[in-house]
C-alpha cells in the first residue's frame, strides 16, 4: 500500500518490533518478525534468517554518510545460532541457545532490533525500513563495503587500547569499559555453569524417579504394598524436584542469563566503539606530527589531511559521548529489567513449587501405617 | 606384628563367620536366603564384625579384629576403601567341618568379660524376654555427640559421648552420659553378634572403619573433609544404637545395657595383623565357595525360597537407588560452589558499576546468591544425612539378613550331617549282630549302642533347632519389613519437610529481593 514516505522516517514504531518465534527448517532457522506500523494501521510480518539480520548489521556500518559513525555504539547482533553444532560453539553462545524453542534467542534479536530502530544515526537507514517491512527477503544483495574494514586496515598491527587519551572524559570511560567488560564476562560465564549444573540436576532427579519406580513390588502382602506405596509417592516428589530444577534453570536463562549476556556484549560493542575513536586518534596525533614535520610543497596538502583528520575526530567524539549517555541508561534499563523480571518468575516458581511440596508431605504423613 | 591366627574353637565344627572389617567393606554373609530385618530402626551399614561368629562355638570366640584405632595395628586396615558394590564385598565365611554336636547354647557363649546378670538372662528362652517389657513401654533415645580427639599422632582416637534417655525400667538411671571410642561400638557389635546371630535374630551391623578417614583425623588435618567424616561417623553411631536398641531381644542384652551405662568398658583389643588375616581371609572365602556349593538344602518350605529372591531383588533395587541419590547429592554439591562463585562475581560486576542504584542492586543479587548457596548446601546435606545414609544402612542391614538365612542353612546342615552319621552308626551296629566274635560283641555293642543314642539325641536337637532358627527367622523377617515401612516413610518425611523447608526460605529471600530490584531509579 502507498503510504505518504517521508524522508528518513522509519515507518514501524521501534518498540512494537517483535522476534515472535523460530521456524526450524532443515539446517536453518527462520525468524518470524513483527512489527506495529506508525501509523497505527496494522502490522508488518516478515520472515528473516539470520544471514538477512547480519546484512542489515552490514548495512548499519556502511553508513558513510553519517557524520561521526564510527563514535556510534552498534547494538551487537547475537551470533549464529548452529542447530547441531558441537558443545563448545554451544557454550560459546551461553544463554541464547539453551532456552525452550529458541525463546531467549528470539528475544536477544528483537533487542538488537529495537535498538537499533531507537537509535536516530541508525534508524534512518533504507535498510532497516526494507528490512522490517518488504517481504523479499534482504539478504542476497550485495552490500557496500564496510567502513570498519577500512580503519582496521589502515591502523593494522599496531596496538592502540592502551594509547593515551586526550580527554579525561573519554580516558575514564576507557577504563571503566575494561574493568566491566571483564566483569561481566566473568559473571555471564559463572551464570551458566549455575544453569548447566541445575539442568543437571533436573536429569538426576529424573533417574531417581526411575529407580523408585523400579522398587515396587508385586507382591500381595501388606508391608509390600505400604513399601511400593513410599516408593511411588516419594518419585511423585522427585519429579516435582525436576520439574523445579528445570523452571528454575529456565528462568535463570530466559531473563537474568538474557541480561548478562546483553550486558556483556554491549559492554564489547561500546569498546569497540571507543577504540575506533583511539585509532582515529592516534591518526590525527600521526597527522599533526607529518604536517609540522612536512617540507613546504607538501605542507599544505598534509595540513589538509591533518584538518581533515581532526574534524572526523571531533565529529566521533561528539557522537561518543551523545552515545555512551544513551548507552548508559540503555544499559541500565536492560539490566534493570532483567533483575526484576528474573526476581519475580524465580518467586512464583518457588512458591509454586512450596506449595507442590507441602501438599506431598500431607499426603505422605496421611498413608495408612 | 606377626599375625596371630587364633586356633578353631575347640570341639567347634567352627563355622565361623570371620570377617576382617576393611575400610568401606560391608560383612556381607553369602547370601542364601535373606531375612527381612523387621527392627532396624537406625540400622548401620550391614557390616558383620570381624568376629568370629560361631554358629555353635563353645566359648566365645573373640577372634579379635583389628579396629583402626588400635595402635599396633597400623596395617590392619591398610587396605583400599571398598565401595558398597564392590565385588569384594562378599561375605566371608570361614568353612569347617560339619559340627557334630550341638548348636551353642546362650550360655557357653559367654565371654570371661560378661557380667553376671548374663546368665540368669539367659536361663529364659530369648521369645520370653522378647515378650516380657516388664511393663515397658519403648521409649528410649540414645544421642551420639560432640567427638573429641584424644591423644596425637597415629595414637590417637575419637572419643564419642554416648547420652542415654529413658524411662525404661532395665536401665538404672533415666539419664546417662558415657564416652566411647569407635572400637567399643565394634566390640559390642561383636559380641552380640556372636550371641544372637547363628540363632536367627539380625543384628544390626556396625559403622564401617575407614583408614583414610581416620588417618586425617589423627594426623591432625583439620580440614572440611575430616570435619565431614567425624560427623558422618557420629550420625552413623548414633543410628547403628537406635537400631540395636529398637529390637526388644537386643535391648535386654546386658552388654548393650553395659555398654550404654557402665562408665568404664574393658577395651576391645586386636590382634590380627595384616598377614595373618589376608592368609585367614584368602581360606575363608575358598573355603566359603565351597561351601556354596555342597550345601544344597532341600528348602521344603516356599516361603523361604520366596524371601530369598525377594532379598535378592531388593538388595539390587536399594543399591541402585542409592546410587542415583549419590548422584544427586554430588551435584547438588556442585551447584552450591557454582552459586558461590557466581555471587563472587556478581559482586564485582556491581562495585565496577557506576551507576549508584544498579550498583546497589548487583550487590544484593551477590546476597542473595550467597544465601542461596548456603540453603543448597543445607539440601545437600538433608539429601545425604537422610536420603542417601538411609539407603547405605538398609543395604548393608540386608546383608546381615542374608547371613542369618544363611546361619539356617549352616544349622539345616548340620543336622543332617549328624542324622548321616547316625545312619552309619545304626550300619555299624546292625552289622555286630552278625558279627563272629562273641566274646567282643557285647562289649562293641554296648559302645556302639551309647554313641548311637548320644547321636539320636543330637539329632533330635539338630532338628529342634532348625525349627527354631526358622521359627525366629520368621518373625524377624516380619518385623524387619514392617520396621523398613516405619523406618523408609520416617525417614521421608523428614526429607520433605527440609525440602518445604528451603523452599519457604527461598520465597522469603526472594520476596525481600524484589523491592531492591525494583528500586533502581
Amino acid at each position: 500500500m502507498m503510504e505518504e514516505d517521508r524522508e528518513g522516517l522509519l515507518r514501524v514504531s521501534a518498540h512494537t518490533i517483535r522476534v515472535t518465534e523460530a521456524v526450524r527448517d532443515g539446517d536453518s532457522l527462520t525468524f518470524i518478525v513483527i512489527s506495529q506500523k506508525l501509523s497505527g494501521s496494522g502490522e508488518y510480518h516478515v520472515a528473516r534468517t539470520h544471514e538477512d539480520f547480519e546484512w542489515l548489521q552490514q548495512c548499519l556500518f556502511s553508513q558513510e554518510e553519517v557524520p561521526g559513525v564510527l563514535g556510534v555504539i552498534f547494538p551487537p547482533l547475537p551470533a549464529k545460532p548452529h542447530l547441531n553444532a558441537s558443545t563448545k560453539v554451544l557454550k560459546q553462545l551461553g544463554f541464547l541457545v539453551m532456552g525452550k524453542e529458541w525463546c531467549t534467542y528470539c528475544k536477544a534479536l528483537e533487542i538488537y532490533l529495537q535498538q537499533v530502530a531507537a537509535n536516530t544515526r541508525l534508524n534512518k537507514n533504507k535498510c532497516l525500513e526494507n528490512f522490517l517491512t518488504s517481504s523479499d527477503a534482504p539478504g542476497q544483495q550485495r552490500v557496500r563495503k564496510s567502513i570498519f574494514n577500512r580503519l582496521s586496515q589502515a591502523v593494522e598491527g599496531l596496538r592502540k587500547e592502551g594509547h593515551k587519551d586526550v580527554d579525561d572524559f573519554f580516558q575514564t570511560e576507557r577504563d571503566n569499559n575494561f574493568t566491566l567488560t571483564g566483569c561481566s564476562k566473568s559473571a555471564t560465564e559463572r551464570f551458566l555453569d549455575v544453569v548447566l549444573t541445575e539442568q543437571k540436576l533436573a536429569v538426576a532427579c529424573g533417574h531417581l524417579s526411575t529407580c523408585l519406580h523400579l522398587c515396587v513390588e508385586q507382591r500381595d502382602d501388606g508391608t509390600a504394598q505400604a513399601f511400593s506405596q513410599i516408593c511411588v509417592k516419594l518419585s511423585e516428589v522427585v519429579d516435582l524436584m525436576k520439574k523445579n530444577f528445570e523452571n528454575v534453570a529456565e528462568n535463570n536463562l530466559s531473563t537474568l542469563g538474557l541480561g548478562l549476556d546483553l550486558e556483556t556484549r554491549y559492554q564489547e560493542a561500546k569498546k569497540e566503539m571507543l577504540y575506533r575513536r583511539t585509532c582515529k586518534l592516534v591518526e590525527l596525533e600521526t597527522a599533526s606530527k607529518n604536517a609540522e614535520r612536512a617540507k613546504p610543497i607538501r605542507k599544505a596538502a598534509m595540513d589538509d589531511l591533518k584538518m581533515k583528520s581532526e574534524k572526523e575526530f571531533d565529529q566521533i567524539s561528539g557522537v561518543a559521548k551523545q552515545e555512551i549517555a544513551r548507552f548508559h541508561s540503555v544499559h541500565v534499563k536492560l539490566l534493570h529489567q532483567a533483575l526484576i523480571l528474573w526476581c519475580e518468575k524465580q518467586l512464583e516458581t518457588a512458591k509454586e513449587t512450596s506449595a507442590s511440596y507441602s501438599q506431598h508431605l500431607q499426603a505422605f504423613k496421611d498413608l495408612g501405617e | 606384628m606377626a599375625a596371630e591366627m587364633e586356633p578353631p574353637p575347640l570341639g567347634n565344627a567352627g563355622e565361623t563367620d570371620f570377617r576382617e572389617l576393611e575400610d568401606g567393606e560391608d560383612l556381607f554373609v553369602s547370601t542364601v536366603t535373606t531375612l527381612e530385618y523387621p527392627e532396624p530402626s537406625s540400622p548401620e551399614p550391614a557390616s558383620l564384625p570381624a568376629e568370629d561368629i560361631s554358629i555353635n562355638s563353645n566359648g566365645p570366640k573373640q577372634k579379635d579384629v583389628s579396629f583402626d584405632d588400635d595402635p599396633e595395628d597400623l596395617f590392619a586396615e591398610a587396605t583400599e576403601e571398598v565401595s558398597l558394590d564392590s565385588p569384594e564385598r562378599e561375605p566371608i565365611l570361614s568353612d569347617g567341618p560339619s559340627p557334630a554336636i550341638t548348636p551353642v547354647t546362650p550360655t557357653t557363649m559367654l565371654t570371661p568379660r560378661m557380667d553376671l546378670g548374663a546368665a540368669d538372662m539367659f536361663e529364659r528362652s530369648l521369645d520370653e524376654i522378647e515378650e516380657d517389657n516388664n511393663g515397658d513401654t519403648f521409649d528410649i533415645h540414645i544421642a551420639v555427640s560432640d567427638p573429641e580427639k584424644v591423644g596425637d599422632g597415629m595414637n590417637a582416637y575419637m572419643g564419642y559421648k554416648v547420652t542415654t534417655k529413658t524411662s525404661m525400667t532395665i536401665f538404672n538411671k533415666n539419664e546417662t552420659t558415657v564416652r566411647r571410642r569407635f572400637s567399643d561400638f565394634l566390640g559390642l557389635h561383636s559380641k552380640l553378634a556372636s550371641k544372637y546371630l547363628h540363632i536367627g535374630y539380625i543384628v544390626p551391623p556396625a559403622p564401617e572403619k575407614s583408614i583414610v578417614g581416620m588417618t586425617k583425623v589423627k594426623v591432625g588435618k583439620e580440614d572440611l573433609s575430616s570435619a565431614e567424616f567425624v560427623e558422618k561417623r557420629r550420625s552413623a553411631l548414633e543410628r547403628y544404637l537406635m537400631r540395636t536398641v529398637k529390637h526388644p531381644v537386643l535391648l535386654k542384652d546386658p552388654d548393650v545395657i553395659m555398654f550404654l551405662e557402665s562408665s568404664e568398658l574393658p577395651r576391645a583389643v586386636s590382634t590380627q595383623a595384616l598377614s595373618g588375616a589376608g592368609i585367614l581371609r584368602m581360606v575363608n572365602k575358598a573355603a566359603d565357595a565351597v561351601n556354596k556349593m555342597t550345601i544344597k538344602m532341600n528348602e521344603s518350605d516356599a516361603w523361604f525360597e520366596e524371601k530369598h529372591q525377594q532379598f535378592e531383588n531388593l538388595d539390587l533395587q536399594l543399591r541402585k537407588l542409592h546410587a542415583s541419590v549419590e548422584s544427586l547429592v554430588c551435584h547438588r554439591k556442585e551447584l552450591s560452589v557454582n552459586t558461590a562463585s557466581f555471587a563472587k562475581s556478581a559482586a564485582m560486576l556491581g562495585n565496577s558499576e557506576d551507576h549508584t542504584a544498579l550498583s546497589r542492586a548487583l550487590s544484593q543479587l551477590a546476597e542473595v546468591e550467597e544465601k542461596i548457596d548456603r540453603l543448597h548446601q543445607d539440601q545437600a546435606y538433608a539429601d545425604f544425612y537422610l536420603f542417601s545414609e538411609l539407603l547405605g544402612d538398609y543395604v548393608r542391614l540386608i546383608t546381615a539378613v542374608k547371613s542369618v538365612f544363611d546361619q539356617r542353612m549352616k544349622t539345616w546342615s548340620k543336622w543332617q550331617d549328624t542324622q548321616l552319621l547316625l545312619q552309619k552308626k545304626r550300619e555299624s551296629e546292625a552289622k555286630l549282630q552278625f558279627a563272629n566274635k562273641p566274646d567282643k560283641l557285647q562289649q562293641a555293642k554296648d559302645e556302639i549302642k551309647e554313641v548311637r543314642s548320644t547321636l539320636e539325641g543330637k539329632v533330635e536337637q539338630g532338628e529342634k533347632d532348625f525349627e527354631l532358627i526358622s521359627k525366629t527367622i520368621r518373625k524377624e523377617v516380619s518385623r524387619f519389613e514392617k520396621e523398613r515401612v516405619k523406618d523408609f516413610k520416617a525417614v521421608i518425611i523428614k526429607y520433605l519437610e527440609s525440602l518445604v523447608q528451603t523452599q519457604q526460605q527461598l520465597i522469603k529471600y526472594w520476596e525481600a529481593f524484589l523491592p531492591e530490584a525494583k528500586a533502581i531509579a
